[in-house]
Formats: C-alpha cells, sequence, structure tokens
C-alpha cells in the first residue's frame, strides 16, 4: 500500500525560523538526515519518490472561468504556510509502518539538534481495493 | 520492452529450470540469482540479432555458471574458499526435470518469514523470470526500490537457513498454503488494482496463472492448488467485461456475459468439478464453486443464488473471515429477500467498522429494499473509505443517482 507523506511550510513547534537562519551545522544535520532518510527508506525497498518543492515566493495561484483570460496571482500568499513544501510518497507493508516513517520524518533535527516535531500529514494513496473473499 | 514476445516467452519458461540448475551446482540461492538475472538480460540482447541457440536452457546455465565463476574469481580469499567448499557439491550432468525446480523455488520464495511484498516480488524475479524494471512497473516503484526488495528478501532466506530442498512432511501444508496465497496476490494485484497500464495489470495476472499451472503440474493430486488455478480462471474469464471504455468498474450483475472468455470457463469449471469430487475441500475450491456459479448463468436472473449461499455456509465454516459473511449477505438478501440480508449485516458492524464494502453492500440492499433515503448516506460513507478510484467513482455515481431522485 502506497502512502504520501505531506509536509506544509507551517512553523513547527520548536522553531518558526526558516533553515536559512539557523546555524549552518544545525541546517547541514537537518539536510543531511532528510538525504539519509531517503537512502535508508530506498535500501528497505520502501521508497516510491521524495520531492521537494520550490518556495511560496515562486509560487501562483491560477483561476480561470473558462473564458477570458484566467487571473494569475504570483506568490507569496497570506496563506503560504498552508502550501504544500514537500512529500515522501512510500510503498508498505502496513498503515502502521506509514506512520513509523512519518514520525521519524517529524522528529527530524532542529535548531541546536532539538527534533522539529513537524506536523507530517500521511494519507493514503488510492491503489488496490483489497483482497477479498 | 525490447525483447521479442516469443523470446519473452522462452525466458520466462526456462527461468526456473536454469535457476534450479545453478543453485544446485554453485549452493548460493542470492548469487545465483542475480547470475541468472543477469544472463537473461543478456540472452535478451543477444538472441534477436544472433539467433536463438539450439538449446537455450543449457545456453542460459552456461553464462550464468560463468558469471558465478568469475564472481567467485574476483571476491576475496575467505570468500572464495566458501564458495569453494559449495561448488564441491557434485555437479548435476543435466537439469533436473524443470517443474520440480519450479516448485522448489517457490517454497523458497515464498517462504512464510517473508513479507508478502517481498515474496511477490521475489517469485516473479527468480521462478517468473520477470526482469527487476518489469516488476517495478507492474507495482509502480522505481527500479532501484524494487531492487533493493528483492536484494532484501534474498538476504531473509539466506540468514534463515532455508534449504533449497522441498519442505519436510511436518512443514509441508503451511508451506504449500503460503505459496498458493502469494501466487493468489500477484493474481488480485492484476485483477483489482486500478493504478498502472492495464495492460501491465493484465500481465500480472497472467503470470499468476502460469505459475499456478507449474505448481498444478507438479501436484496434480493436490485439490487446494487446482482450486485456486479454477479460481483464476474462472475471475479471468470476466476480464473483458468488468471495466468500461475508460476503466469504470461494471458490476457483476451488469456485465455483457457475452464478453466472457468461454474457453477459460470451460476450464475452470472442468477443474472445479473434478476437485470438489475428490472432497477435502479448501477454501480456494469453495470460492472456485462459487465463481463457477456465477459464471455457467447465461444472464444475471439464472443465477442459482441458493447453490450459491450453501457454498457460502460451508466457507464460513472453514474461516472466520467477516469478508466471507459480508458475501453471504449478499446472496442470502438474493434468495431471502434485502431485509434478510440487512440483518446478517448488523453483526458485522464490529468486526468491519469502518470498511467501505459493509457500507457499500447495505447501501445497495437498503435501496433494493425500498429505502433509499438510507441509502444514500451509505453510499456516501462508501465513497468516502474505499481506497480504490473506480469504485469510489461508482459509488459517488450511486448516491448522487439516490439524491438527485430526492430531489
Amino acid at each position: 500500500m502506497k502512502f504520501m507523506l505531506i509536509q506544509n511550510y507551517e512553523s513547527t513547534e520548536t522553531t518558526n525560523e526558516p533553515l536559512t537562519k539557523w546555524a549552518p551545522e544545525d541546517a547541514k544535520a537537518h539536510i543531511d538526515f532528510q538525504i539519509r532518510l531517503n537512502e535508508e527508506l530506498s535500501e528497505r525497498g520502501e521508497l516510491v519518490e521524495a520531492q521537494a518543492l520550490t518556495g511560496p515566493e515562486l509560487a501562483k495561484i491560477v483561476v480561470h472561468d473558462g473564458e477570458g483570460t484566467p487571473v494569475v496571482t504570483d506568490g507569496p500568499f497570506p496563506e503560504a504556510k498552508e502550501l504544500l513544501a514537500g512529500y515522501r510518497i512510500v510503498d508498505v507493508e502496513s498503515p502502521e509502518r506509514a506512520v513509523e516513517i512519518a514520525a521519524e520524518t517529524s522528529a527530524a533535527p532542529g535548531p541546536n539538534g532539538v527534533p522539529l516535531r513537524q506536523r507530517i500529514e500521511v494519507r493514503e494513496i488510492m491503489g488496490t481495493p483489497g483482497s477479498d473473499a | 520492452m525490447s525483447r521479442r514476445p516469443a523470446i519473452e516467452d522462452l525466458l520466462r519458461e526456462a527461468a526456473p529450470q536454469v535457476l534450479g540448475a545453478v543453485v544446485r551446482r554453485f549452493g548460493d540461492f542470492a548469487d545465483s540469482e542475480d547470475a541468472v538475472q543477469e544472463a537473461m538480460l543478456e540472452a535478451a540482447r543477444s538472441w534477436p540479432a544472433r539467433g536463438t541457440p539450439d538449446n537455450p536452457v543449457g545456453w542460459l546455465i552456461h553464462v550464468a555458471s560463468r558469471r558465478m565463476t568469475d564472481r567467485m574469481r574476483s571476491e576475496g580469499a575467505r570468500r572464495r574458499r566458501e564458495e569453494l567448499a559449495a561448488a564441491q557439491e557434485p555437479p548435476e550432468a543435466e537439469p533436473a526435470p524443470g517443474h520440480d525446480d519450479s516448485l522448489v523455488l517457490m517454497f523458497m520464495c515464498c517462504h512464510p518469514q517473508l513479507t508478502p511484498a517481498s515474496a511477490i516480488a521475489l517469485t516473479l524475479r527468480a521462478v517468473g523470470g520477470l526482469t527487476t524494471g518489469e516488476i517495478a512497473a507492474a507495482f509502480m516503484v522505481p527500479e532501484s526500490t524494487m531492487a533493493q526488495r528483492i536484494s532484501r528478501a534474498k538476504q531473509a532466506i539466506k540468514g534463515s537457513d532455508v534449504p533449497f530442498a522441498m519442505p519436510g512432511r511436518r512443514e509441508w501444508a503451511e508451506r504449500l498454503r503460503s505459496v498458493l496465497h502469494v501466487l493468489y496476490l500477484i493474481f488480485n494485484e492484476g485483477y483489482v488494482t486500478s493504478g498502472g497500464s492495464e495492460l501491465a495489470r493484465g500481465e500480472l495476472s497472467a503470470e499468476a496463472i502460469r505459475l499456478t499451472r507449474a505448481v498444478r503440474t507438479a501436484l496434480p493430486g493436490d485439490p487446494e492448488v487446482a482450486g485456486l488455478l479454477a479460481l483464476m480462471l474462472l475471475t479471468e474469464a470476466r476480464r473483458p467485461a468488468r471495466t468500461g471504455e475508460r476503466g469504470e468498474l461494471i458490476p457483476l450483475e451488469e456485465q455483457d456475459r457475452a464478453l466472457w472468455n468461454r474457453d477459460l470457463i470451460v476450464e475452470g469449471t472442468e477443474l472445479i468439478t473434478e476437485a470438489v469430487a475428490r472432497g477435502a475441500v479448501g477454501e480456494y475450491q469453495v470460492q472456485a464453486a462459487i465463481a463457477a456459479v456465477h459464471d455457467r448463468a447465461a444472464r444475471v436472473e439464472d443465477t442459482d443464488w441458493r447453490e450459491i449461499v450453501a457454498w457460502y455456509d460451508l466457507l464460513e465454516r472453514m474461516t472466520d473471515n467477516p469478508m466471507v459473511a459480508l458475501s453471504r449477505a449478499i446472496a442470502v438478501a438474493m434468495v431471502d429477500g434485502p431485509e434478510a440480508g440487512l440483518r446478517l449485516l448488523e453483526e458485522l458492524d464490529e468486526p468491519l467498522a469502518g470498511h467501505h464494502r459493509l457500507h457499500a453492500v447495505r447501501a445497495h440492499l437498503l435501496e433494493r429494499a425500498g429505502r433509499g433515503d438510507e441509502a444514500v448516506g451509505e453510499y456516501e460513507t462508501a465513497a468516502a473509505r474505499t481506497t480504490s478510484v473506480p469504485e469510489q467513482h461508482y459509488l459517488t455515481t450511486q448516491a448522487a443517482r439516490l439524491n438527485d431522485r430526492r430531489g
């Protein structure tokens, strides 16, 4: 079963500073953690995809009524915290395993190595209806 | 895929025989399996241009053995001593009959210690002869991820010291059950999953049928093996009718039965009739028997629901799976009316709490009982909880239709 583990831009319980304002060694530790987690998931045969999105500054919101010119609004937006920052798609044996990976992701190291306790949304991807009798 | 179909078929057929011969000669299953995969890739590259050798199996064993020897040479002294000791086992002059190796390999790849996903991947590669890329595409994961999954499965087998041999009498039943379960899962993955191309899906089911045929050749007297094969054939027979042009689900009662595959129905029905007559009826046989009752009804109203209820009664005594009770409730509703079915569902509220199928079935029965107002909510709940896109489309459409009727 496949799950998408989603991270938004909202501040975490331990910091609201962006990575660029952290001490360099803390930022490096955080980035190394993300790379290591991807490697670990790949080695376990669970990683389908890991993507980070460009920041809210580059985001656009498009609205169209089907006629005329679409309305394009450039970012950043006041509601930027709700924007998708990145996601991982994992293929795992059970929902419990997806939660376990999400928990590991949530505890990524923040400033001074303190776990970030980031909010990770766990969403199952539509796919197999499951075997039944 | 650059392989030509004839060569592809030949390679897949040859895979277990080649792997069996190489494992028996060198001992190391994990490395032998890699060597055979490499030999098969080399065959897929060179045979189309140079022609298929007169003895394809011998060619593949030769190339895979050479890879093994190269590997041993290039590795360290300690490792080399180990490998040489293994190689001193008396080499087989001729490969053993293919079907025996298929079965031994299947028992290894479906070892109960492996997770289902690992066992499926390893079986498709080692016994089915599929490439890692083909398996990755069928399950929509990157090739590197699938390669790791297979490699980990082989390490787990190595760690558990499973011998390359048939399981003993004491563990036979449990080990065979694992094999049949993995084959069933492969078939199901190809049949019910909505993602991926229809081609890749159909191929998985076809592989499951091919591998189950191989098990049946090795164990012609086992009625559950026959039952599983019959179940697959009788289910596969309906594939052309079960989805619409854009992949939407068509329920059994609305399918165009003229599209069903007669040959598969005849073969599956013969198999299951013969298996059931032998006594010792197991779960796969009962499921196949139910599928046969559906398949022999030329029109949906010709379905013998009483016989289906009787089979479900038997199945319920064999398993505590609440999904069986749910299916039985549908059959009972066809015989004794929707209210009778609804009463049976009440007992399932606890074991199937929140399961979308319970809500979908209840919605259907409520509607048939003329209780459309209550059915809407059940359709909506089912649509919100399903994990399948075609099912969600179907359930949403049903809810919308009833809401519209209510005005």
